[in-house]
């Protein structure tokens, strides 16, 4: 099998990295924000799988790293929708520029 | 139980007394308060009386000499393990003595305020400040060292001050309240830093330790106190003046003499309380306790006579010009107690040179008696006639005989004539003068023959000259009112009879004093002499007052405006202090202090202003600004870090 370079997976994950951090800035949704961090932190599991792939083929720490991360997602998953309800219920919406009481 | 035991109650009832008028006195018992206040005052004086009885016959001597007897001592500010400050209460002859003056007074004019001040709204808080006031002064006489004397000073201070300013809603009572707490504060600044000098230097605040250490010429803290010194002046003059200049801030000495005549605005009874026979003679009583340490410093004795020598002549010389009979009395008052000071300048410590200090304790005795005597008398006066002007007075004699008979031997005490109290003292103060220094001594004999003038004058003026033009619908007043006049006579009439150079002389032995016929002769011809000069001015009425006042012209209308020392006062506040100090002052701390701060508050609120916007509230600011961080960090390490 011809072998794909270190630096195609590099590449998709840096190009996730940034659609996750556009996503981040440009959405006003919460959900869509929530999102764009979930692609963030996928284009890091990415990472950390080819390079655990690439550069140390005989361990397994970058994979173990990357189920770590899975899990905390889940969890902050499950905090940030919480508070998105939290938000809605105060608010009547989750666009992010209505909460925006804590200023100068 | 001994009398040392008791001896804490006498100034602890007033202090009681005072509490619980002033806390529940004007809600729940205003009319009885004036009872309840006399009755413990009455408690006290009894307490002073067997004290003085025990002191001064049973256990007081030994060996011939009065001890000083430290009955109570407790420290009460621990600062350091060699610096504490104490409350105790200290006797020996002067103390004693002044225990039985203020609060026999005190209760003379409690008893008398019963009947004159009888109505008033405040009632209670009037008694209740006389209680204040007579614990203060008790407490005062009682100190045993000289920072609880400085406490109870400015207690008396504070308890003048509020008497004075009893009738609060009278704008001139209200200023001469001021003025005479401003004015003895300022003296006492000086007292304050008296204190400090002495206690610097004698590393104690004690009087026995204190007049001990400084007084051995071996002693290191002599050596220090004298050899240093500043302009000139050796650390113990100065700090001798300065205690002096307080005790002259309170007792009306020149020039610190404006708020005397002022504090005329209280009730009668104050005055005769408060400014004329026990507050303002705590100077000389100051003077009189550190007297060991006045009599080994000449330049201070100097001070102390001559402030005391002018005060009695300016006082007199402005008393016969007044018209206010209170105020008569207060510059009397004021000449008096210049008496008793020079008499203290010019004596020496011991023996037959202390023939002065015990003039000076004696005129102080006497003239408590006489003085208050004539106070209240005037107050009688003044209830009647409801006015304070000679010129709505005369021929009152007939209205109010013991009035009347009162102030008249009040008025020979005063003027010296034998035998009534004030010529016994007064002959043994210009014995002292004439022995000490003859300038003194003339302006003694000067003064005694203008105070036997002014004081017939206002006799006359008050008692004879013209028809009365009041009806006396309620007579001299009630037996309250009378009862103290006939009583103070009385001891107007013998207190001189006291021989009292066996218990109060500089030394606490006794001393040999004999009358000299002789010697007496010139001041009571003196005396004498100006009595029938006011007779003949003012027993009728008739032209010669005025005709007198023509001819002497200028110097009458100074003495009449009192030689215009209030307005150099006003000038130097009002002109000098004011425009030079008190306003650049002010422009100073308007301009540059206020500025400085305002700069502060202003420049702050600026740069908050410039940088607000980045606390915008907006979640993607923030991360941007977080991924900004992150991304210039990045930057920072992996192409800048080398």
């Amino acid at each position: 099998m011809s072998a794909v370079p270190l630096t195609h997976i590099l590449f998709v994950s840096t190009a996730l990295f940034f659609i996750g951090m556009y996503g981040l800035f440009t959405r006003r949704n919460m959900i869509s924000m929530l999102m764009s961090i979930e692609l963030i932190l996928n284009s890091i599991n990415i990472n950390f799988v080819a390079f655990n792939k690439y550069l140390y083929p005989d361990k397994l720490d970058g994979v173990f790293f990357t189920v770590f991360i899975i899990t905390i997602a889940a969890a902050e998953a499950a905090v940030a929708i919480a508070i998105i309800i939290n938000l809605y219920r105060s608010h009547k919406s989750i666009d992010v520029e209505d909460a925006a009481e804590l200023r100068y | 139980m001994s009398y040392q035991q008791t001896i804490f109650l006498i100034p602890l009832i007033p202090l009681v007394t005072f509490v619980i008028l002033g806390l529940f006195g004007r809600k729940y018992f205003n009319a009885s308060s004036g009872i309840i206040g006399t009755a413990s005052l009455l408690f006290s004086t009894v307490l002073s009386f067997f004290t003085a009885y025990q002191y001064f016959f049973v256990d007081g001597k030994v060996n011939g000499v009065y001890q000083k007897i430290e009955a109570v001592k407790f420290t009460w500010l621990q600062f350091s393990p060699n610096l504490s400050i104490d409350m105790g209460i200290l006797l020996d002859p002067i103390s004693v003595m002044m225990i039985v003056v203020v609060s026999f007074v005190s209760l003379m004019v409690h008893v008398f305020s019963l009947g004159y001040m009888k109505g008033e709204k405040r009632f209670a808080t009037y008694y209740a400040f006389l209680s204040l006031f007579t614990f203060s002064m008790l407490g005062l006489v009682l100190s045993s060292n000289i920072f609880q004397i400085y406490v109870f000073w400015e207690l008396v201070g504070v308890s003048s001050f509020l008497l004075i300013g009893f009738y609060y809603d009278r704008p001139s009572a209200v200023a001469a309240s001021k003025k005479a707490f401003i004015v003895t504060r300022f003296a006492d600044l000086g007292f304050l830093i008296g204190i400090l000098i002495l206690g610097f230097y004698s590393g104690t605040l004690d009087f026995g330790t204190l007049i001990e250490r400084l007084t051995s010429t071996q002693s290191t803290q002599f050596i220090g106190i004298t050899t240093a010194s500043f302009l000139d002046v050796s650390m113990l003059t100065w700090g001798l003046t300065l205690v002096f200049v307080g005790g002259a801030g309170k007792s009306a000495m020149f020039p610190l003499h404006i708020w005397l005549p002022d504090a005329m605005e209280g009730p009668t009874p104050v005055s005769a309380l408060i400014h004329a026979a026990t507050m303002v003679v705590a100077g000389v009583y100051l003077v009189a306790r550190l007297f060991p340490l006045f009599s080994i410093d000449e330049a201070s004795l100097q001070v102390v006579t001559w402030v005391g020598a002018s005060s009695a002549l300016i006082a007199a010389v402005i008393a016969c010009t007044q018209t206010d009979i209170k105020r008569v009395l207060a510059y009397s008052t004021m000449s008096q107690i210049g008496y008793m000071i020079f008499a203290l300048g010019i004596s020496r410590y011991g023996g037959e040179n202390g023939l002065g200090y015990m003039g000076s304790m004696f005129h102080l005795f006497t003239h408590a008696f006489f003085k208050s005597l004539l106070f209240l008398g005037a107050g009688v006066v003044i209830h009647l006639v409801h006015s304070n002007d000679m010129k709505d007075m005369g021929g009152l004699r007939k209205l109010m005989p013991i009035t009347h008979i009162s102030f008249l031997i009040a008025c020979l005490a005063i003027a010296g004539i034998p035998p009534f109290a004030g010529f016994f003292s007064k002959e043994e103060i210009l014995f002292a003068a004439y022995n000490a220094n003859k300038a003194v001594y003339g302006i003694a004999l000067f003064t005694a023959a203008l105070t036997a003038f002014y004081m017939f004058r206002l006799y006359f003026s008050i008692f004879w000259k013209r028809e009365a033009a009041v009806h006396g619908h309620h007579g001299e007043g009630t037996v309250s009112m009378k009862l103290p006049l006939v009583i103070l006579s009385v001891c107007a009439l013998f207190a001189g009879l006291v021989p009292f150079a066996n218990f109060i002389t500089s030394d606490g032995s006794p001393l040999e004093t004999h009358m000299d016929i002789v010697f007496s002769i010139a001041p009571v011809t003196l005396a004498v002499l100006a009595i029938l000069i006011a007779a003949n001015l003012y027993k009728t009425e008739n032209e010669k007052p005025a005709r007198l006042a023509a001819a002497l012209g200028g110097f009458y209308t100074a003495a009449k405006r009192k030689f215009y020392i209030d307005e150099v006062y006003l000038f130097i506040t009002k002109k000098v202090v004011f425009n030079l100090i008190g306003r650049p002052a002010a422009w100073i701390d308007r301009n540059v202090i206020d500025g400085m701060m305002n700069g502060l508050a202003y420049v702050t609120a600026s740069t908050s202003n410039l940088i607000k916007g980045v606390q915008s509230g907006r979640v993607q600011n923030y991360a941007l600004y977080f991924f900004a961080g992150i991304a210039g960090l990045v930057v920072l390490y992996v192409y800048l870090w080398k």
